[in-house]
C-alpha cells in the first residue's frame, strides 16, 4: 500500500521547501521527496546568498517577474523564519575607465525592472563607500541584500514539517507512473501516491520531467567554485562588490560577497560539467579567484582563506550557446498535473517566495483547501546565541546551563544549539545537518576542536559511532571502536598467515 | 550579571603553558590566581598524547602526556590556583577586563595581570587549499589523535598522511599499532618537518615510506575518501609535470602545521610578530599592552613541551611580580634576527638578567654557530653541530655579556 498525498514535491531545495511551507498553510496532505540526507544539499546550499534586485535580468522575462516580486517579499520572509538577512547593498564596479560606459546599460536594465535608487558613482565616491576597493566607477545598488540560503531552506522545510508536511529524506525518485490525480512515485524506500507533482528537482529537474514523458529540457550543470575568507578580514568590504558582467557569459562574473555571518565569499567560477554532483574544487580556480578578486581588493591575502566549496547551477543553456536562459515555471500539455520548475538557477533564491506563492495558487485551483490551524507564520530553527547580547545569553544560561558550554569556539556555538540541531524537525543527523543548522565547524578550525565534542553529543543522543556520517549515505566517519579495528586487523593477519601456510603445504 | 571578580593574575588557557604560568604566578606570591580553561579538564593537548617522551628536560625522565599534565594539575591545585573549567573567554580589553562564559552564566573578571596561553590550532585542508571532492575521511592529525586516544574511535583502515610534522609522525605509528595501514607520509618540503628521532621511531621502524617534495594534489571520493593523487613539487613549489599518481586510501590525515590561536591577542590590539604570528614580547614575556603577557604555543610554536613549560614559568613569575608591584625591568635593548634566522625572541630585553633566547633557522645547517653581536663585537658565540627549521634553538646569554651592548641593539645570526 502506498501512502496517498494531495501533492508530492520532488526536491528539498529552497524552491521545493518554500512551496512546502506555502502549502502547509492549508489542509492539504503534502510530502517532499529529497534524495539527499538533508534539505539544501544541492544548489540551494552552495551559492552567494544574494537577494537580487532584478538588475541583471531582462525586462519581461520570467526571471524578472519572479525576481522582482520575490525581492519585495524577502525581508519579511526572513524575519518570519528567523533567518539572517542584511541589506548591505551592492556596487557593480568598473575596474577600468573602458568599462565605465557599460554601467549606464546596466542601470537602464535595472530601471526598466523597477529597481529603486540606482545611481552611477565616480571613483572618489566609490572609494568613500569602499575604501579597500579599486575601481574607476560603479553602479550603486543600495537595495541589494544578502541572506543565509541554507538557513532559509532549512527553516522553510522545518516550518512546513511542523505544520504537517512530511519531508522524506534519502528518497531519490526512481520512476513516476499514472496521471493527474493518481501519480505513483517510486523511491528506493516506498511508493508514494500523489494527486499533483511539483518538479523542483533542480539539477535533476530534466530527469524528473522525462519520468512524466516531458522531453523538452536538458540541464547543463555548471560548477561554481567559491573561497571563504576568515571573519577577521570581513571588514575589507561593506557591500557586495561585483564586476561588470562578462559579455555573453550568462553569469555575473566573480564577485566579492559578504555573508550574513561576517565572512567574505570569493566566486563563483563557471565551469560546465557532465556530472551535477561533481562539486570538486580545483587548484586552478582557487588561483584564479584569488587573482581576480585581488584586482578589486588589493589587500587580499591567501592566508585569510578558511576553505573552498563548489555549487552547481542547473542551466538550461549549454556552454556552446551561452547567454541568457529563462526560468521554466509551467504545467505543460504532455504532463497535466505536474508543475515544472526547471532551470531555476540564479536568481532562484530571491525568486523562491514568489514562485512558492504562484505554485500554491496553482495547487489550490485544482484542489481547494481550507486553512490549516496548525500552521504558524513564524518559525525559529536553532537559537543563535552568537548574535545575542551578554544579558540575553546570561538569561538563557540561567534557564538552561547548556547555553553556557561553548562547543564551537570559532563560531561561538553552544551545546544547547548543537543538541537542538541534532533533534531537528527533519530527523537529519549527519554532521553536515548539525553544521548547517548550528554553524558549528564552519569557522577557522573547521571542526578540528569541536568535532570530537559534537561526536560525543551525537552518541549521547542515541547515535552509534558507526552510524555517524558527514553527509548521509556512505560518508561514514568511524569504522567503529579502535578495538573493532584491532580485531579486524588481527583476523586479516591470521588469514594471511593461514593462506601462506597453505601455499607452503602444497 | 554580577559586578566583576577581582584577581591578581588571570591565565587564559589550561594547557601546559597556562598550567606552568598559573602555578608559578601563585608560587611567586600572587594572591588570587585564576586559570581559565575551555575544556572539562586541564592539560590541553597533552591529554590525548599517550606516547612518552615528555619531561626529559624538566624531569629527566620520559613521561606520557597525561602523566606530564597531571604533575602540573596537582601543582596548581596544591598551590591554590582557582581553576575555572568549561569556561570560555569571549572578550579581553586593554584594561584587562575579561568576559567569560560558562554554565553559571556570563561573568567578568578584572585582573592586574593577564597571561594569554591559548595555544595553537591545526592548519586545515581549506587553509592549504587541497583540491578535489569534499568527502568524509579528511582529518587533521590532532583530531584523529583525540578520536583514537581519548574516545577509542577508529577513523579508517587505509591512511595517507600529508605533512611530516611531529603529530603526523606520531599518528602514523599510533594508527599502525591500532591495526590501520599507513600507506605513506607525503611532505611538500625537501626535508621532514618533524624532528629526526620521530622519523626513525615512527616511520622507519614500521616500514612506512616518506615521500619528500611530494604533496596531495587532489582528493577523490564522493561520500568517503577513495584515494588521493600525489604529485611531486619542484624547488619553487610548482607541480612537477607527469609526476601525478593515484594512491588508494579511505582516510587522509593532515599534519601541515600549527597556527597560534591569537584571536584574543589581536582583538585587544597587541603588536604581533610577522615571523611567529604570535605576540612581540620582552624578556618578561610582556606584550605591547601593559599587564598582558603571552607564553607557550600561542607565542611561538614549540616542538618540545618542556621548553613551553620553562618559558611559561618565567611568564607566570613576571605576571605575579607586575600584579604585586607594578614594576618589571625596563626592556631597553632591541634584539633582531640576522642572517640565517627566521626570528628570535624575546624582541626586547632589559639587560638586567640572563636571557634564554629562542629562535629558528631558515634552513638546515651543519657545524655553524649562533652569534649574538652588538656594535660589531661578539657578545656570545655558541657552536651548533646541527640546526634545522623543525628544531627550536635555545641559547642562554648570561647577564655579564650585556655590559658591552652598543646603542641598545643586539643582532642574533648564524655564522660559519
Amino acid at each position: 500500500m502506498s501512502e496517498k498525498y494531495d501533492v508530492a514535491i520532488i526536491g528539498g531545495g529552497v524552491v521545493g521547501s518554500a512551496i512546502a511551507r506555502e502549502l502547509s498553510r492549508y489542509n492539504l496532505k503534502v510530502t517532499v521527496l529529497e534524495r539527499a540526507a538533508d534539505v539544501a544539499r544541492g544548489t540551494s546550499g552552495k551559492n552567494s546568498g544574494v537577494v537580487h534586485t532584478g538588475i541583471n535580468v531582462p525586462y519581461g522575462s520570467v526571471k524578472a517577474k519572479y525576481n522582482v516580486a520575490g525581492a519585495k517579499m524577502f525581508e519579511q520572509y526572513c524575519a518570519d523564519l528567523d533567518v539572517p538577512f542584511k541589506r548591505v547593498g551592492k556596487v557593480i564596479v568598473a575596474l577600468t575607465e573602458a568599462e565605465v560606459p557599460d554601467l549606464a546599460g546596466l542601470k537602464a536594465k535595472g530601471d526598466a525592472n523597477g529597481v529603486p535608487d540606482l545611481e552611477i558613482i565616480d571613483r572618489a565616491t566609490l572609494k568613500k563607500m569602499e575604501p579597500n576597493i579599486e575601481g574607476a566607477g560603479a553602479l550603486n545598488v543600495p537595495t541589494a541584500a544578502i541572506a543565509c540560503p541554507y538557513s532559509l531552506t532549512i527553516a522553510l522545510a522545518e516550518s512546513a514539517a511542523a505544520a504537517g508536511v512530511e519531508i522524506k529524506l534519502n528518497s531519490p525518485v526512481t520512476s513516476i507512473t499514472g496521471t493527474e490525480g493518481a501519480f505513483e512515485i517510486e523511491t528506493p524506500n516506498e511508493t508514494v501516491s500523489a494527486g499533483l507533482i511539483i518538479n523542483s528537482a533542480g539539477l535533476n529537474s530534466d530527469k524528473i520531467a522525462r519520468m512524466v514523458n516531458v522531453h523538452r529540457w536538458r540541464i547543463w550543470p555548471c560548477r561554481g567554485e567559491y573561497i571563504i575568507l576568515d571573519k577577521r578580514v570581513g571588514n575589507l568590504i561593506n557591500s557586495m562588490v561585483y564586476p561588470v558582467p562578462p559579455k555573453g557569459g550568462g553569469g555575473l562574473g566573480i564577485h566579492i560577497t559578504p555573508t550574513t555571518d561576517g565572512n567574505i565569499l570569493l566566486g563563483p567560477s563557471a565551469d560546465y560539467t557532465d556530472d551535477g554532483d561533481d562539486v570538486r574544487t580545483t587548484a586552478k580556480i582557487r588561483r584564479q579567484l584569488l587573482r581576480e578578486a585581488g584586482e578589486f581588493l588589493p589587500g587580499l591575502t591567501p592566508r585569510a582563506v578558511i576553505t573552498a566549496y563548489s555549487g552547481m547551477r542547473p542551466k538550461l543553456v549549454p556552454s556552446k550557446v551561452g547567454g541568457f536562459g529563462d526560468f521554466v515555471i509551467e504545467e505543460v500539455p504532455e504532463a497535466p498535473g505536474v508543475m515544472q520548475l526547471v532551470g531555476i538557477e540564479s536568481p532562484g533564491l530571491t525568486a523562491s517566495p514568489a514562485i512558492a506563492e504562484h505554485v500554491s495558487n496553482w495547487v489550490r485551483e485544482r484542489i481547494p483547501a481550507t486553512s490549516n490551524s496548525g500552521f504558524q507564520n513564524t518559525w525559529s530553527s536553532v537559537h543563535r546565541t552568537r548574535e545575542k547580547t551578554l544579558a540575553v545569553v546570561d538569561n538563557l544560561i540561567a534557564e538552561d546551563p547548556s547555553y553556557g558550554e561553548v562547543v564551537c569556539r570559532c563560531e561561538m556555538v553552544t551545546k544547547a544549539e548543537i543538541v537542538d540541531s541534532i533533534n531537528n524537525k527533519l530527523g537529519a543527523t549527519s554532521l553536515n545537518a548539525i553544521k548547517y543548522r548550528s554553524r558549528a565547524t564552519m569557522g577557522r578550525c573547521q571542526g578540528g576542536f569541536c568535532g570530537p565534542r559534537i561526536v560525543d553529543l551525537l552518541i549521547e543522543n542515541g547515535k552509534s559511532p558507526e552510524s555517524i556520517t558527514l553527509n548521509g549515505g556512505n560518508s561514514w566517519l568511524f569504522l567503529g571502536t579502535t578495538e573493532d579495528l584491532r580485531a579486524e586487523s588481527k583476523a586479516k593477519r591470521a588469514k594471511q598467515k593461514a593462506d601462506a601456510e597453505k601455499v607452503e603445504a602444497k | 550579571m554580577a559586578s566583576p571578580e577581582i584577581a591578581d593574575v588571570v591565565v587564559i588557557g589550561g594547557g601546559p603553558a597556562g598550567l606552568a604560568a598559573a602555578a608559578e604566578a601563585k608560587g611567586a606570591g600572587a594572591d588570587r590566581v585564576i586559570l581559565l580553561e575551555r575544556a572539562d579538564r586541564v592539560g590541553g593537548i597533552l591529554n590525548q598524547q599517550v606516547h612518552d617522551g615528555f619531561g626529559t628536560k624538566v624531569f629527566k625522565e620520559a613521561l606520557t602526556g597525561p602523566e606530564y599534565a597531571a604533575i602540573y594539575e596537582d601543582r596548581v591545585n596544591e598551590r591554590g590556583v582557582e581553576t575555572w573549567l568549561k569556561t570560555i573567554v569571549t572578550d579581553l580589553t586593554a584594561d584587562r577586563l575579561i568576559t567569560v562564559r560558562n554554565e553559571k552564566g556570563v561573568q567578568t573578571i578584572l585582573a592586574k595581570s593577564v597571561v594569554i596561553a591559548t595555544g595553537c590550532r591545526e592548519r586545515t585542508r581549506g587553509a592549504i587549499g587541497t583540491a578535489g571532492t569534499r568527502p568524509a575521511g579528511v582529518y587533521t592529525a590532532g583530531s584523529v589523535q583525540n578520536y583514537m586516544n581519548v574516545r577509542n574511535l577508529a577513523v579508517g583502515r587505509k591512511v595517507v598522511i600529508l605533512g611530516s610534522g611531529d603529530i603526523g609522525l606520531i599518528m602514523a605509528r599510533r594508527l599502525t599499532l591500532e591495526g590501520a595501514e599507513v600507506v605513506c607520509v607525503a611532505e611538500i618540503l625537501p626535508q621532514p618537518s618533524g624532528i629526526a628521532g620521530n622519523i626513525v621511531r615512527c616511520l622507519e621502524d614500521f616500514g612506512i615510506p616518506l615521500y619528500l617534495s611530494t604533496t596531495v594534489a587532489e582528493i577523490h571520493g564522493k561520500e568517503r575518501v577513495t584515494g588521493v593523487t600525489l604529485a611531486e613539487v619542484g624547488p619553487k613549489m610548482g607541480e612537477v609535470k607527469g609526476s601525478r599518481r593515484f594512491v588508494e586510501c579511505d582516510t587522509l590525515l593532515l599534519s601541515v602545521g600549527l597556527i597560534p590561536e591569537t584571536e584574543l591577542a589581536v582583538g585587544v590590539g597587541i603588536t604581533m610578530h610577522p615571523a611567529t604570528n604570535g605576540a612581540v614580547v620582552d624578556d618578561s614575556f610582556r606584550t605591547s599592552i601593559p599587564g598582558i603577557f603571552s607564553c607557550g604555543n600561542v607565542l611561538q610554536v614549540h616542538d618540545v613541551v618542556d621548553f613551553a613549560t620553562m618559558e611559561s614559568e618565567k611568564a607566570g613569575v613576571a605576571a605575579a611580580t607586575w600584579a604585586m608591584t607594578g614594576k618589571l625591568p625596563n626592556p631597553v635593548i632591541n634584539i633582531s634576527a640576522g642572517a640565517g634566522l627566521r626570528y628570535v625572541l624575546p624582541a626586547t630585553i632589559s639587560g638586567e638578567d640572563s636571557v634564554d633566547f629562542t629562535m629558528r633557522p631558515w634552513k638546515e645547517e651543519h657545524d655553524k654557530s649562533v652569534v649574538f653581536k652588538s656594535g660589531g663585537e661578539v657578545l656570545r658565540r655558541l657552536k651548533m653541530p646541527h640546526m634545522e627549521p623543525a628544531g627550536m634553538i635555545r641559547v642562554r646569554v648570561g647577564l655579564g655579556r650585556f655590559n658591552n651592548v652598543v646603542n641598545n641593539e643586539i643582532t642574533a645570526e648564524i655564522e660559519d
